[in-house]
């Protein structure tokens, strides 16, 4: 096991290669600047749309319609999957357009969105939405599913009612599934809110991709692609890395 | 309660549990028939059936929790048997963190701390190794002589059986009946190797597995 500060520099000379390589490229003038400008215009791009404000409240738009999304997803999914998980006719019924719905791309849902929403952030939140509520509800059943039946035994002869039965196992006990799929359902949301703002919504981080290309400005479509990616890895570090670590200490799954 | 693999141990034990219904005849418990579980006739089960996102203490007091106890109150019952199993120490260890025999020792504070009138062991110390077995037996009837609850306990041990039975049931397989009830009468503290529990243990083996004995007809009373 190597030293933190060392495996901190170690990525650290990583990604200044990488930077390093991209300039090396673009000094070998293979490509012309506008199509593969160098890294400090790209961050220049940036600097200017994040100073006059546009990048900052496309950040927060687009974070909005994400969070919006995403947790009317999280209770809808978390109640269809715990119902699927606990309830045999239910998963018979249910459980076979869930798994088929899961396997439809969430973007496909943007021309019904369209239709019934018209152009409107009810829209784009509907495709978020539809983004993550499967791949939720799935992992919520799985969740169920493995809870152990002792363990809801366990809770039954101390004369636990179905709702307390619930509160102190089910849900607790649903956390390993669950840390998976939510991670897998914010990514697929994210991809779709993406691919949405690219298509049709004004304002957002897709939106200033599209206004990029329109532009003819490519070191701004590098620069907000690089945003989006910094996004994905902040959630990643800040939420779903620690649920997994805590659900891993919790449950001694880690080191296996 | 003794008797080989598949003659209905287990099953009588979640009747009286409360966990399955019988599909004929009755059981009375304290003269009122068992219609559901209940906190007054808790199981400890073979395997550990701890909950691993709560760390020991808060797995002593799930009971309580369920019942409704109140927080202050909660707290000293959880310390106090907490105390009686010896795991004071390890209060704030995970479950994964334990060994077999610590994660009964907590199956059993769990069940203690909700002080049911029956606890139902499940050859609780079946899967453990032969050291701890033995040496959880031992506690287990400490714990008894101290809390004085009443305990139905299934095993396949005879010894087992010879070292904490008050008195000892024998059951027949396919079908599973009655055979045979054995008063023990045995002074306490029991030890394990002394040649009264082991002639104990012989004789208990021999109503298991005496091929004439016959089951009592089905139907009959049974108190235990």
């Amino acid at each position: 096991m190597k030293s933190k500060a060392f495996r901190i520099l170690r990525v650290v000379a990583f990604y200044g290669a990488l930077l390093l390589l991209w300039q090396l490229i673009f000094e070998a003038h293979l490509w012309s600047p506008y199509l593969l400008p160098e890294p400090t215009t790209v961050y220049e791009a940036l600097r200017r749309y994040f100073d006059n404000g546009v990048l900052w409240e496309s950040i927060q738009t687009t974070m909005q319609r994400m969070l919006i999304g995403f947790s009317i997803a999280f209770v809808i999914g978390m109640t269809i999957g715990i119902a699927i998980g606990s309830v045999r006719w239910i998963d018979e019924t249910l459980g076979s357009l869930v798994l088929g719905m899961q396997s439809l791309p969430s973007i496909s849902w943007l021309p019904l969105s369209i239709l019934w929403f018209g152009l409107s952030e009810k829209a784009i939140i509907f495709i978020v939405i539809m983004g993550s509520i499967w791949a939720i509800a799935i992992s919520a059943r799985d969740g169920v599913r493995n809870i152990p039946i002792l363990q809801r035994r366990a809770a039954q002869v101390f004369g636990a009612s179905r709702w307390q039965t619930i509160r102190y196992v089910t849900l607790p006990g649903m956390l390993p599934s669950m840390a998976q799929g939510l991670k897998l359902g914010w990514s697929f949301s994210w991809r779709s809110l993406m691919a949405g703002e690219l298509i049709f919504v004004s304002v957002g981080l897709g939106h200033l991709l599209e206004l990029g290309r329109d532009l003819n400005n490519m070191s701004l479509v590098i620069g907000i692609m690089g945003v989006i990616v910094g996004i994905g890895l902040l959630f990643d570090r800040l939420v779903f890395g620690p649920l997994e670590s805590w659900v891993q200490t919790r449950w001694g799954l880690a080191g296996r | 309660m003794v008797g080989p693999s598949g003659c209905g141990k287990s099953t009588l034990l979640n009747l009286i549990a409360g966990i399955d219904r019988p599909s004929s005849g009755e059981l009375l418990f304290d003269g009122h028939q068992i219609k559901r579980a209940a906190a007054e006739r808790v199981v400890v089960f073979q395997e550990a059936a701890l909950y691993p996102w709560l760390n020991v203490r808060a797995n002593v007091e799930f009971g309580l929790k369920i019942k409704g106890t109140p927080k202050k109150e909660r707290k000293q019952i959880v310390d106090r048997y907490l105390e009686l199993v010896n795991l004071t120490r390890f209060e704030k260890a995970f479950v994964h963190e334990l060994s077999g025999g610590m994660k009964q020792r907590v199956q059993l504070a769990r069940a203690l701390a909700v002080e049911p009138r029956m606890l139902l062991m499940d050859e609780p110390f079946a899967a453990l190794d032969a050291q701890t077995r033995d040496l959880l037996q031992l506690e287990l009837q400490e714990i008894w002589q101290r809390t004085g609850a009443t305990i139905f306990f299934i095993t396949h041990n005879v010894r087992e059986a010879a070292l904490l039975a008050d008195r000892v049931f024998v059951m027949t397989p396919s079908p599973g009946r009655m055979k045979a009830e054995i008063p023990v009468p045995l002074l306490r503290p029991r030890n394990l190797d002394t040649h009264a529990v082991v002639d104990f243990a012989a004789e208990i083996r021999a109503a298991l597995q005496h091929e004439d004995y016959t089951a009592r007809t089905p139907g009959a009373r049974f108190e235990i």
